[in-house]
């Protein structure tokens, strides 16, 4: 058996912009260029980056939501990328996804055990008082009254509007779950319930779950495993402590350095990388390296050869980073080959 | 445990707007008169003793001929041939409402259809059906429905359909707009990743979501469809005489105008308030179901707002 379920082969997805003129190119923005990724049986890999680098649109060619421009999207050994509607219905049951708006992806105008329901309708799974004790079974394991079964949306909270997109999600006990930003439009106090339901979930269904979030303390709670995306690209890929203990990747230094830790000294004592500019558009992304133009440990290969995501210095194998001048344990990010 | 601040749906919200609103409980007494008048038509046939079609040479025309005026045997007066203003009145409500009712129940349908099919959809299919939609729109009616009528014959079955026609691509514009933006919700995504058909997205999860647009240009349409088919009956391309229609029935009142003012004022009346009813309720609808009209928190006097 595969040890991985969900295998993601150079996926691109470029969409295009209005040409200018009638004469002109036509332009390309380039959401999420040549991802490759491996999601193992049962593990919570994280996916951190920045807004616009790409991640919801990796997540919605996964599920099929877009049509990826190449590449391949393997879910448990047959390639979906091609899959007909028809074809993809059945991968659909073992693959879910849960929205990042807790407010919009719920249907406004219809009762909350119908959404959650909505499943077993649609696969005909259930129906009828089969499928309304099945619905209310769901609702007690997301942490919801199944009295409220007849209720609107509208009459729940975020936290609470969560849990039904949750339920709705697990209903026909999928292998995969595709969070997209699942806590971000929450409270941080209901954040943690959240995160904790999800790992709870995870251990009884024996989930697999793809999570991806901008928040990279959110992350470390409940990854096994951390990629860390730029601009369309995969820069890092580690396990979670090794992710923080050990980043190779500036722009992985970068991101950690911006989490804001609550001690002042220890606050101080760190090195902070302060990035220059805002990311670069995606229509016309930098050449080879994308992060090089921002990167202060950029050479003048950073912008002729693309670095490719391997495991460099000692690192393990499954400890890729896409560098030339990987960052060494304790050393600055700055000091890479020229004096600073 | 009691709530004071309830959360209510948008149809109690708005229900609750409408009950508050004064010009809009009267019409809505006034749409319930009509239609007690249509139902009641041949209950006021036989208390009076008339049949909506029967001729009374003798009681109902003046010896020269002319139509007797409001009297004890008829209250509205006669018409031209003698026959009782009241009754035919009542039974003209029934055509009225029928085709008032029917007309835009077909036209909102439709338009509801091909709205979210086009928005739904896209594309091609979009580009087809909201030109064919500019088309109806920009077609003479009059005209279009002459033409019609002199082809197939006048009817009531006519009529309903050719009023649809023309006054569904109006509502089929609205839906589409509104759908459009529906169609990016992120419920309509999650729709799609459960495995949810075409058929099922646009019906389970868009439908619900443009159904106050629905009813707002249902109540609306109900006024113009009833006028509109007053005017293809004057006109001679409506209800087929001697079935009693207002329309028809200000026809044949115009050679008599001079001489019975009653055989005008009543029918002219009854189409007058009806359409007026139908309007003013309309419009409050419309302002009842519209978000920025204005939304006040109305505590629950049943618990004396007491949280």
């Amino acid at each position: 058996m595969n040890e991985s379920l969900l295998r993601v082969e150079h996926l691109v997805k470029h969409f295009p912009m209005k040409a200018q003129t009638f004469w002109g190119d036509r332009q390309y923005v380039h959401a999420v260029d040549d991802v490759s990724l491996d999601v193992r049986r049962g593990e919570t890999l994280g996916l951190v980056g920045e807004t616009g680098c790409g991640k919801s649109t990796l997540a919605r060619c996964i599920v099929r939501l877009e049509n990826p421009t190449s590449g391949r999207v393997i879910f448990d050994g047959h390639d979906i990328t091609s899959a007909s509607e028809d074809e993809l219905r059945s991968y659909r049951q073992q693959m879910q996804m849960v929205f990042q708006d807790p407010y919009s992806s719920l249907n406004p105008r219809r009762r909350v055990g119908s959404i959650i329901g909505d499943p077993f309708g649609i696969h005909g799974v259930a129906s009828g008082t089969e499928r309304k004790r099945r619905v209310q079974e769901l609702m007690d394991l997301v942490g919801l009254n199944p009295e409220h079964y007849n209720r609107f949306p509208g009459q729940f909270s975020g936290g609470q509007r969560q849990r039904i997109g949750i339920a709705r999600a697990i209903a026909l006990k999928p292998r995969l779950l595709v969070c997209d930003e699942p806590v971000s439009a929450l409270d941080v106090s209901i954040r943690a319930q959240i995160l904790n339901l999800l790992a709870d979930l995870q251990k009884e269904l024996g989930l697999t779950i793809l999570f991806i979030s901008h928040d990279l303390s959110v992350v470390r709670h409940v990854s096994d495993r951390i990629a860390v995306m730029y601009l369309g690209k995969v820069a890092e890929i580690a396990s979670a402590e090794a992710l923080f203990d050990h980043a190779r990747h500036p722009y992985t230094r970068a991101l950690l350095s911006a989490i804001p830790i609550a001690d002042p000294d220890l606050d101080a004592a760190r090195e902070q990388i302060v990035l220059s500019g805002d990311p670069p558009s995606p229509i016309e992304p930098p050449p080879a390296c994308r992060f090089h133009p921002r990167c202060p440990r950029a050479e003048t290969m950073c912008a002729v050869e693309e670095p490719a995501l391997i495991a460099r210095l000692s690192d393990r194998e499954d400890h890729p980073a896409a560098c030339h001048f990987p960052v060494k344990d304790g050393e600055s990010v700055a000091a890479a080959g020229k004096p600073s | 445990m009691t709530e004071s601040i309830r959360a209510r749906g948008p149809w109690k919200l708005a229900f609750e707007r409408i009950r508050g609103d004064r010009w809009a409980i009267a019409a809505a007494a006034g749409v319930v008169f009509i239609i007690l008048i249509a139902l009641l038509a041949p209950w006021i046939g036989a208390a009076v003793e008339h049949s909506p079609e029967a001729q009374f040479r003798e009681t109902g025309l003046s010896p020269s001929g002319i139509p007797v005026g409001p009297n004890r045997e008829f209250l509205f007066g006669t018409d031209g041939l003698g026959r009782d203003v009241l009754v035919r009145i009542a039974y003209g409500a029934r055509v009225s409402l029928l085709v008032g009712v029917l007309a835009s129940g077909l036209a909102v349908a439709v338009g509801a259809v091909v709205g979210i099919v086009a928005a739904w959809f896209g594309g091609v299919v979009d580009t087809i059906l909201s030109r064919l939609m500019d088309v109806v729109l920009s077609l003479p009616f009059l005209v279009f429905a002459l033409a019609l009528v002199a082809v197939v014959g006048p009817s009531l079955t006519i009529s309903i359909v050719v009023i649809a026609f023309f006054s569904w691509a109006s509502v089929g514009r609205v839906v589409r707009a509104q759908a459009l933006s529906i169609r990016e919700q992120e419920y309509v995504k999650a729709a799609r990743s459960l495995g949810a058909g075409s058929l099922r997205i646009m019906f389970v999860e868009i439908l619900p979501n443009v159904a106050a647009t629905m009813i707002v240009y249902a109540t609306l349409l109900i006024p113009s469809s009833i006028a509109f088919e007053a005017t293809m009956s004057f006109l001679g391309l409506g209800v087929v005489p001697p079935t009693p229609s207002w329309g028809n029935m200000l026809a044949d009142s115009i050679a008599f105008y001079k001489v019975a003012w009653w055989f005008v004022v009543f029918p002219g009346a009854a189409l007058l308030s009806t359409t007026l009813a139908f309007n003013v309720l309309g419009d409050s609808v419309r302002d009842a179901f519209d978000p920025r009209h204005d939304q006040t928190i109305v505590l629950d006097t049943e618990t004396g707002g007491k949280a």
